[in-house]
């Protein structure tokens, strides 16, 4: 929120008093005082106060009050002053449009003064003001400037263009301004030309069908031409506009690298990048046999390798693309793996990027000095880089064979540091060799397991319970290892668990005889004692494999793994080819394609590499994009319905009998009343046991009797659900309280699942919440507890659970709340974080009240107040709102807000419109005034407009979405 | 593009912001302090998004640039600028610092609204802002019409580095070779990687709109050169030396690439005054100044022994100046005793190193350090990580093997020619990370 931001840093500014002149200042009347000095007679002491002003700015002090002064000070031939004032106006027009307006005749006046500089200083400074009536006058003056005889004014009145557009689109096209920009890339100027590109560019970029940039072999030669004459940042924009174009032709794709080659030499990284960017692009289309094809990829490795000369920004810009780059085209940099060696004093993000492109890099020609270099790093200080390095040792093995076993001995020398992160490292990554090269370098799993007790960290956990499973036959006490992690069963993560569960299942597969007992542990402890669907479905799963067939469970469980890929985070190959078209740019430093971080319609469209064509096959080929790449849908994001969509789709399926008619298929038993056939069906299977142990089979017989409870619980909890939901749609009286919504999913909250809503009732403001036990186990012990939030919001009494709750069962219960608790600003202001505490543990979730539950009744004022209220209010805090599509009178609107306690004092009829003037309290005593203008003579119009002024300006957002919500209820 | 321009001193307070797009707030500023200034963990990456803003943050002393956007902006671009920025504050009022910032606070942002226009960098050159942007301010009124549009069609023209009618009584140009050997070595001798990064500084004090033309020992010219067989012997009597394989150079905007690239010539209009002409890189055949032999002992847990050799390799009669050689300790140092045959060595405390200085030496010699180290006894489980034994010096050569075979000055309008020009050539070879593991 801007108000405390401007109030920290106001804070921050006070107590700065340093010897730079401008930043002190005078606590008390300083804003009078700057007023007097705007308005001196004396030139030098309004320039010192101009800067004055501009340093409070700067530091974020609200300063729009001296407005009128400061655009008073415009008119001047002093330029540094003339350029202080613009400053000033560009930061503040927007909050003062109407007297943004003073300003107009002192623009349109200076785009016609002799002097260029003034003239593109008021063009360019016009287009950041961004006010409608501002930007009216513009036009001509822009227009003018657009074909001024001086390249300056040009170059200035082309970025205009897009600043234009930014505000008004539909006025640009209307006044024709996109056909000059277009002429202006055959200008004679090339920056004139550079800057023309850059605005058609980003113009093109928010239109995505458009054929603005027209790109054709004519144009295409004009930039090439200005590409050798125009200044680095003026390249820049030409190669990243050059990327786009489709080229018809290998041959027209060739003549075009060969006259991008020469900017690889270029000293601005920029240029260099965006130079290969366009031969990346390029290169596709050019036939692999061609000798100039060979020649440009050997033109690439150099200018790429002294990109890490530059400043470590601009490194791990340049790492971040060559390691897409590696991706594409490995062939480019495999003699250069040296480059990449990291260097004690690089930083910590260089030196990760560095390690990764190593290990795409390393073969079985370098892999020595990859290696020596890696036990290196291994030693280092920061724990995530000796840890990626450690993992990369790995990863060496499994690329290149003849190093498993030198890569092997290393990660064993590692494990001997007792470095407790670089063992648990280390175990992950041996897990992995042992996957690639079964059978070869078991020997080690000794020393492995004299480390079992350090492993704290789930992922070496995991693995490490793994390897015991994989290998249970050769180690003589598999069983009591396993069983060690066995006790803590529950505080461990999921991974561990269904680590577990299988390694467990696999040595009794192996050694049944003697591991029985461990094995029905572990199946119980993760059918019934569990919550995590997942878990609780691979020990039914692996339950019922050992009941009906033990032999097929071995083949299941034991069968012979597929074999790991010898790459690792790979970039999916559509999205790699994206990135490669945004070579240099921040989508290539995040490896996201721009749409996952760029709001708007800006970089949605997707790039895809051309395809080759050969210069015969066609001439023209406007869809090249599309069939490259395959169809857009591969990118489309997949949509994961939230946890309680989830639910619902699964009781949808409990509840409703298969609308597929005819044989239900054998494995249909699955779905509802198969849970009853398991559990009968497990006793006659077990009949034909395994090992003939009978005692076996009764265990694994009698448990899953509480199966079907289990399933049926979401089934209640859901169904209560419903019935609250519609509940609180339908209470008809008095104030709106918003429905029901989960604010506590039961995933989140070990099973317990809390919906809630907010009411005013009778001056008491309550929290209603309805909270439902999806979990196995009784819960009791309720307690509530709010954080510090802006109203002060804060429990009146305990929670009220007299009864503990039960499995399946769903109890409402009204909190009274009062708002006398400690207060701190949140974002949003009414939002509100909450602790739940029951037997089981502390839940936290936060959700946000209607503000309209802290109007109080008393909150009608007298209509004189109001009106002196009214006036007192700065204007600059008054807020304005659109209420779309409400179908409602004035009076019935008055009633509705009535009984939320905003209260209409006045209405007034003036041309067709009601005007109501209301006022609302809020209980820490803000005084909210409104008006609400409702359109009575149109029948078809039907939004409403409301003003909103208070002394705080923030809370009208939050009085606005009340009254929104309010009125369409 | 670039959507907002802060600066902030080392606290995190404002100094400079200037937004130049409409979806950056207030906000921003705050964002960038508390999520990345203010933020508990040593800054992991140089770009940060946060609630999808993107911010790029160069740091210079104590002072944070950054760049702000919501785009997908071209992010070699955006670092290139922030440099170009610190380059351009710089050469107005010197050191980036608080004070200076301050102090000139109007410049900068009269600096920011001309090199950046809607956040696309326009011309950055000191050379041309200087004619236009100055401290005066005044200078408007003054100019005539035709140093107006003098003015600007240098900031927009073709040859935006140079202003016309530059006149010197003496026309002298100097030229610098300056080199930096960066190696890697293992303890055992082996060279793990090596290789020097040049620059070709030129100050160059010319009159007019002089073409020149810059030729070196790159075996690529020489050996075309050589297959043309006229200037073969020419190419060798005026090198004296073979050539060199340069791997990889960037010239300055001044030059003309396209002709760099078909006839390998480097040819320029240069800037007035001083600029980095080329740079280089190379890592064949590198004279590597200064050899390191570490040796470390153990002896037992509380004691180190250190023995280092230091052998200068190259011409006797040359001398390398302001050696110094850094020899890292563990953390748990307590005592130090060093005895070295030449220069001064100290133990330094709160660098956890020995610094060793000699302040010249001749080629082909060799001097020693050995120094024993106490240590506390401790109980940390981690080794000591050993950090590389680091080196500097400066020697008078090009390790790299590069000369200047000729720098041609021609300017045809005035009445000067290249046998008027002074020239001088200097070569300076410095150590860059120049490291022995031990």
């Amino acid at each position: 929120m801007e108000w405390a931001n401007q109030l920290c840093e106001n804070r921050q500014f006070g107590s700065k008093m340093t010897d730079s002149k401008y930043f002190t200042t005078t606590k008390k009347g300083e804003i009078f005082e700057l007023k007097a000095e705007l308005n001196s007679d004396k030139k030098e002491k309004k320039k010192e106060a101009v800067k004055k002003v501009i340093a409070s700015m700067t530091v974020g002090k609200d300063v729009s009050a001296l407005f009128p002064d400061v655009v008073n000070c415009m008119q001047t031939d002093n330029l540094e002053l003339k350029k202080l004032v613009y400053l000033y106006l560009m930061n503040y027009a927007k909050s003062q449009p109407d007297m943004a307006i003073m300003a107009v005749n002192t623009f349109v006046k200076d785009c016609e003064d002799p002097n260029p500089l003034i003239r593109a200083l008021a063009v360019r400074t016009m287009g950041c003001i961004r006010v409608d009536k501002i930007t009216e006058y513009l036009c001509e003056p822009l227009r003018k400037c657009l074909k001024d005889e001086d390249p300056y004014v040009r170059k200035t009145a082309a970025v205009c263009v897009a600043k234009l557009h930014d505000i008004n689109a539909q006025l640009v096209e209307d006044q024709g301004f996109l056909d000059t920009l277009k002429d202006l890339i055959s200008d004679s100027n090339p920056m004139v030309v550079a800057n023309a590109v850059a605005a058609l560019s980003e113009i093109a970029e928010s239109h995505p069908n458009s054929n603005l940039l027209d790109l054709n072999p004519q144009s295409i030669n004009k930039l090439l031409t200005a590409l050798n004459e125009c200044t680095e940042w003026g390249q820049i924009f030409i190669l990243d506009c050059l990327a786009n174009y489709a080229p018809r032709d290998d041959r027209e794709s060739q003549s075009i690298c060969e006259r991008v080659t020469p900017r690889l030499s270029h000293a601005n990284s920029a240029v260099v990048l965006s130079a290969v960017k366009v031969l990346m692009k390029f290169m596709e289309m050019l036939p692999k046999d061609l000798d100039y094809y060979g020649t440009l990829l050997k033109k690439l490795a150099p200018p790429l390798v002294t990109l890490l000369s530059a400043e470590p920004e601009l490194q791990y810009v340049a790492l971040r693309n060559i390691n897409l780059i590696v991706q594409k085209r490995p062939e480019i940099l495999k003699h250069e793996m040296k480059v990449f060696f990291v260097k004690y004093n690089d930083p910590i993000y260089v030196k990760l990027e560095k390690l990764d492109i190593m290990i795409r890099l390393a073969s079985q020609a370098n892999i020595a000095q990859v290696l020596a270099e890696l036990k290196e790093y291994a030693t280092e200080v920061d724990v995530d880089f000796v840890r990626k390095a450690v993992r990369a040792i790995g990863r060496c093995a499994i690329k290149v064979e003849q190093s498993a076993e030198r890569c092997v001995s290393t990660l064993l020398d590692l494990i001997q540091t007792k470095v407790n992160y670089v063992v648990q490292e280390a175990i992950v990554v041996i897990k992995d060799i042992f996957r690639k090269y079964p059978n070869k370098y078991e020997s080690v799993i000794a020393t492995l397991c004299e480390n079992l007790d350090s492993l704290d960290e789930p992922e070496a956990r995991a693995a490490m319970i793994w390897i015991v499973g994989e290998y249970a036959e050769r180690i003589d006490n598999a069983d009591e290892l396993l069983e060690s992690f066995l006790e803590g069963f529950h505080d461990e993560s999921t991974q561990v668990q269904l680590q577990l569960l299988t390694a467990i299942v696999k040595l009794f597969l192996k050694k049944p005889t003697e591991t029985q007992e461990l094995v029905q542990q572990v199946l119980s402890l993760a059918t019934q004692d569990s919550d995590n669907p997942d878990l609780r479905d691979r020990g039914y799963i692996y339950w019922r494999l050992l009941s009906t067939d033990p032999v097929a469970a071995k083949e299941v469980v034991l069968a012979e793994k597929p074999l790991i890929s010898e790459e690792t985070d790979l970039i999916e190959p559509t999205l790699l080819e994206e990135l490669i078209c945004h070579i240099g740019t921040l989508a290539s430093v995040y490896h996201k394609p721009p749409s996952a971080f760029v709001e708007g319609s800006r970089g949605v469209m997707h790039k895809r590499l051309p395809a080759r064509t050969g210069s015969g096959e066609s001439t023209e080929s406007p869809d090249v994009g599309t069939i490259a790449g395959g169809s857009g849908t591969e990118t489309a994001p997949s949509i994961i319905p939230s946890q309680g969509d989830l639910l619902g789709d699964l009781l949808n399926l409990d509840l409703a009998p298969p609308t597929t008619t005819g044989p239900p298929p054998p494995t249909s038993g699955m779905q509802m009343g198969g849970m009853d056939l398991l559990g009968g069906g497990l006793d006659s299977l077990l009949g034909g046991d395994i090992g003939g142990s009978a005692a076996m089979g009764a265990g694994f017989g009698a448990v899953p009797a509480v199966m079907p409870a289990s399933l049926n619980a979401p089934m209640g909890g859901g169904l209560g659900d419903l019935f609250d939901l519609g509940g609180g749609v339908g209470m008809p009286l008095g104030a709106y309280i918003p429905p029901k919504t989960v604010w506590l999913p039961a995933m989140k909250a070990k099973g317990l699942e809390i919906s809630g809503t907010f009411a005013r009732r009778a001056g008491v403001i309550q929290m209603e919440l309805t909270l439902t036990n999806k979990a196995m186990s009784v819960m009791t012990d309720f307690a509530i507890q709010f954080n510090r939030n802006s109203f002060g919001l804060a429990p009146a009494g305990p929670l009220q659970v007299l009864s503990p709750l039960s499995p399946n069962q769903t109890i409402e219960v009204s909190l009274p709340l009062s708002t006398v608790g400690p207060v701190m600003k949140m974002e949003p202001l009414n939002n509100l974080q909450v602790a739940v505490k029951n037997n089981i543990d502390v839940f936290y979730f936060s959700c946000q009240y209607p503000i309209s539950m802290l109007f109080v009744e008393d909150g009608k004022m007298e209509r004189q107040v109001f009106l002196a209220t009214w006036k007192d209010i700065p204007n600059e805090n008054e807020s304005q709102f659109q209420i779309k599509d409400c179908h409602l009178n004035s009076d019935a609107a008055s009633n509705k807000l009535q009984a939320s306690n905003i209260f209409t004092i006045a209405k007034r009829t003036v041309e067709g419109q009601d005007m109501l003037y209301m006022s609302i309290k809020l209980s820490n005593g803000i005084w909210v005034l409104a008006e609400l203008r409702v359109q009575t003579g149109n029948p078809n119009y039907t939004d409403l407009e409301i003003s909103v002024k208070c002394r705080a300006p923030e809370v009208s957002q939050c009085v606005f979405q009340c009254c929104e919500a309010v009125l369409k209820n | 593009m670039i959507g907002g321009l802060f600066i902030y001193n080392h606290k995190g307070e404002v100094l400079i912001s200037r937004v130049y797009r409409d979806d950056i707030g207030r906000h921003a500023v705050d964002a960038f302090r508390v999520n990345v200034i203010h933020a508990r963990q040593q800054v992991r990456s140089p770009v940060t998004n946060i609630a999808r803003t993107s911010f790029f943050h160069v740091k210079r002393s104590n002072i944070w640039l950054a760049a702000v956007t919501k785009q997908n902006v071209n992010a070699a671009m955006v670092f290139e600028f922030l440099y170009k920025m610190c380059d351009v504050m710089a050469a107005y009022f010197g050191k980036i610092s608080e004070e200076n910032i301050k102090n000139n606070f109007v410049l900068i942002y009269e600096l920011l609204d001309e090199i950046l226009d809607f956040g696309y960098p326009q011309n950055s050159e000191t050379g041309a802002l200087k004619t236009f942007i100055t401290q005066q301010g005044i200078k408007g009124q003054h100019q005539t019409k035709e140093e107006q549009s003098q003015i600007t069609s240098q900031v927009t023209g073709q040859i935006g580095w140079r202003r016309e009618g530059i006149k010197y009584r003496r026309n002298e140009l100097f030229l610098d070779v300056l080199e930096s050997v960066n190696l890697l070595m293992s303890p055992q001798g082996q060279v793990l990687s090596a290789h020097v990064s040049g620059r070709v500084v030129m100050k160059s004090y010319l009159s007019g709109m002089p073409e020149c033309k810059f030729g070196m020992n790159d075996k690529i010219v020489i050996d075309k050169a050589g297959k043309g067989g006229v200037t073969d012997d020419v190419a060798k009597s005026t090198t004296g030396k073979q050539s060199i394989a340069i791997d990889d150079c960037t010239f300055n905007q001044c030059v003309r690439l396209s002709k760099f690239d078909s006839e390998r010539s480097i040819s320029f209009i240069p800037p007035d005054g001083e600029y980095e002409l080329m740079r280089y890189r190379t890592t064949k055949d590198i004279i590597l100044p200064f050899r390191v032999i570490p040796l470390v002992r153990e002896v037992g847990r509380t004691k180190l022994e250190v023995k280092v050799v230091i052998k200068s390799n190259f011409k006797p009669s040359l001398l390398a100046q302001k050696i110094e050689v850094r020899i890292p300790t563990p953390l748990n140092t307590s005592g130090v005793q060093v005895i070295c045959m030449k220069g001064k060595a100290k133990y330094k405390a709160s660098e956890n190193a020995i610094v060793w200085k000699i302040k010249r030496m001749a080629g082909m010699k060799e001097s020693q350090i050995s120094a024993e180290i106490e240590l506390l006894p401790t109980n940390d489980k981690k080794k000591w990580a050993r950090p590389p034994i680091s080196m500097n010096f400066e020697v008078p050569f090009a390790p790299s093997g590069l000369k200047v075979r000729y720098l041609k000055v021609f300017e045809s309008k005035l009445n000067y020619s290249d046998h008027d020009v002074i020239k001088w050539v200097r070569y300076i070879g410095r150590s860059g990370i120049y490291e022995t593991r031990c």
